[in-house]
């Protein structure tokens, strides 16, 4: 199945990736190849099978409710590269 | 005392320092000088740590690691000076049991690739040949420890990443059970896959540390105890063992004729051990793995890569608004690979395709778990080649996404199914290492480690790389 130019732009938009042309370009067609090879699962009817979400039977795994220490705010923001104050600092929405 | 870091296994460390016949301190300066006079042409380390800071035997960690104070960026340049403020839980067990840091090791970006040639600080070279690569996503723990940089090391296995780097640099490496290792402060790829496995010289060694770093971490809720203790193996008959050799995985397609000869004469050399041996199949999992695989693994990486915003820490690119910096630092931050598999992610869990692509691999996903329970109901152990060829060109495969994905279809299935994996080398073939894999039900390291330590005694592979002996 072919992805098209307009669907790539659509989906970099959803990821929020800003492409340049030449990456668009060469993102449509090897997206193209890579999907066309994984369509593949659709040659099976499963529509009996039920989906695995996770390798492991784990249902229910609790933790103790006890307050523990959280990050220190220092910490927090040791590798931000804005802040004011305690805070992110980010350009206007 | 001179020490020989190329032939020193990690056992054999342990007993020097034991026997007081060397310091720690001596031990991590003497791989910081093989470091030094090696890793110029290799690439093996990102950085490396000159002090010692642990009495026991020292240890290297792939760069998703993350280490306190030691900068840690996944291989992209997104968390380039990105400085971690706590250790991830296998750290924090390697520094309890003594183990100083050596450095951290290079890797395809967030662990996305199978050649290291995906890092944003350029590949890591293959001891054996450097104009090959060492495979990946952990190519440079697998090269670390092939070439003497480094006693043993964690690399992390998604669709193959310690396997098939292991496999194409002569070393033995553990993809453990699903759930057995915490993945507490490990940058993620694809949770419901990632696994931090050991990556060490001999068999022996992949048992001893595998016994440090496993079990429940109540910082993970997806970790469990194991259900025996980790055993050190000792015996070197198969006697009793059912060993299957899955058709699919061993016909496949893209197998090198070195590569098949070798796994042949591993298999031969079950049944001299004592080894019961039989053909057993798994149909649709190697037909349909590597499909299943590719959807699953991008979807979940679109998620979890959805944090590197340029808000908290790595990189941020100015933009005139918010939506703008996030878009620029994205774009900026994150190489082909990575991009390639987020739009892969974002696409097959978008509205109106979300059934048919992530929901149709879940379901393959649960046929896949139940053809290899199925032949786990013959069989103790199943044994195929690892990586279907040897260690390839450093640009062979750099163009064409779909070739280099190829690179671990025989890997992918056991992984989607969450079982454990280990490969070992089976011999050279045209002076370059070939491996095999060892896959077992869910929680059957101790079986992997009996059959492979067996093996590797039966085999007799030298895993110091002839041009550097």
């Amino acid at each position: 199945m072919a992805i098209t130019r307009d669907e790539v732009l659509h989906v970099a938009r959803l990821a929020r990736l800003e492409l340049t042309d030449q990456e668009v370009e060469r993102f449509t067609e090897q997206l193209s190849a890579i999907l066309e090879a994984v369509d593949k699962v659709s040659e099976l009817d499963l529509s009996d099978v039920e989906p695995t979400a996770h390798p492991l039977d784990l249902v229910n795994v609790w933790a103790d409710d006890e307050p523990r220490p959280s990050l220190p705010v220092e910490e927090a923001l040791a590798n931000a590269p804005d802040r004011e104050g305690n805070f992110f600092k980010v350009p206007p929405a | 005392m001179t020490v020989d870091t190329l032939r020193l296994t990690a056992e054999e460390a342990a007993a020097l320092l034991e026997r007081k016949e060397l310091s720690a301190a001596e031990l991590h300066r003497a791989y910081l000088d093989a470091i030094a006079e090696r890793d110029g042409e290799l690439n093996a380390y990102l950085r490396t740590v000159e002090e010692a800071d642990g009495e026991g035997v020292p240890i290297a960690f792939k760069d998703l690691i993350s280490t306190r104070g030691v900068e840690t960026t996944a291989g992209s340049k997104i968390l380039s000076g990105y400085v971690p403020v706590a250790d991830a839980t296998v750290a924090t067990r390697c520094r309890e049991a003594g183990m100083s840091l050596l450095g951290k090791t290079n890797m395809d970006e967030f662990a996305m690739g199978s050649s290291t040639e995906n890092s944003a600080f350029g590949p890591t070279r293959n001891p054996w040949d450097p104009e090959c690569v060492p495979g990946g996503s952990s190519g440079g723990s697998a090269a670390a420890v092939a070439a003497g940089l480094a006693p043993w090391a964690l690399g992390s296995d998604t669709g193959g990443s310690v396997k098939q780097p292991a496999s194409l640099c002569g070393i033995v490496g553990l993809r453990p059970t699903y759930g057995t290792v915490s993945r507490s402060g490990i940058v993620a790829f694809a949770s419901s896959l990632d696994q931090i496995g050991p990556m060490t010289k001999t068999v022996r060694d992949n048992a001893l540390l595998y016994r440090v770093v496993a079990g429940r971490d109540p910082a993970d809720t997806t970790t469990v105890e194991l259900p025996q203790p980790d055993e050190l193996p000792e015996r070197e008959d198969l006697n009793g063992v059912r060993i299957g050799v899955p058709r699919e995985l061993n016909e496949a397609e893209g197998i090198e004729r070195g590569v098949k000869e070798l796994t042949e004469r591993t298999i031969e050399l079950c049944r001299e051990l004592g080894a019961e041996v039989g053909e057993t199949t798994l149909p649709r999992s190697v037909e349909y793995g590597l499909a299943c695989y590719y959807l699953v693994a991008p979807s979940e990486a679109s998620s979890n890569l959805a944090r590197y915003d340029g808000v908290r820490y790595g990189l941020r690119v100015p933009g005139a608004g918010v939506r703008e910096m996030y878009d620029r630092t994205r774009d900026a931050g994150f190489g082909d690979e990575p991009k390639r598999r987020i739009m892969l992610g974002t696409y097959a869990l978008s509205a109106g395709y979300y059934e048919a692509y992530y929901g149709q691999a879940q379901k393959v996903r649960t046929v896949i778990a139940q053809e290899h329970a199925a032949a786990f109901r013959d069989f103790d152990v199943l044994v195929s080649p690892t990586s279907p060829t040897v260690a390839f060109k450093i640009g062979e495969k750099a163009e064409n996404p779909l070739a280099m994905y190829l690179s671990d279809v025989l890997t992918i299935p056991s992984n989607m199914a969450g079982l454990p994996g280990l490969s070992i080398p089976s011999g050279l073939s045209d002076g370059l290492p070939a491996g095999f894999q060892l896959i077992g039900p869910q929680f059957a390291e101790n079986m992997l480690f009996h059959v492979g330590h067996a093996l590797e005694r039966a085999i007799g592979f030298d895993y110091v790389p002839a041009r550097l002996a």
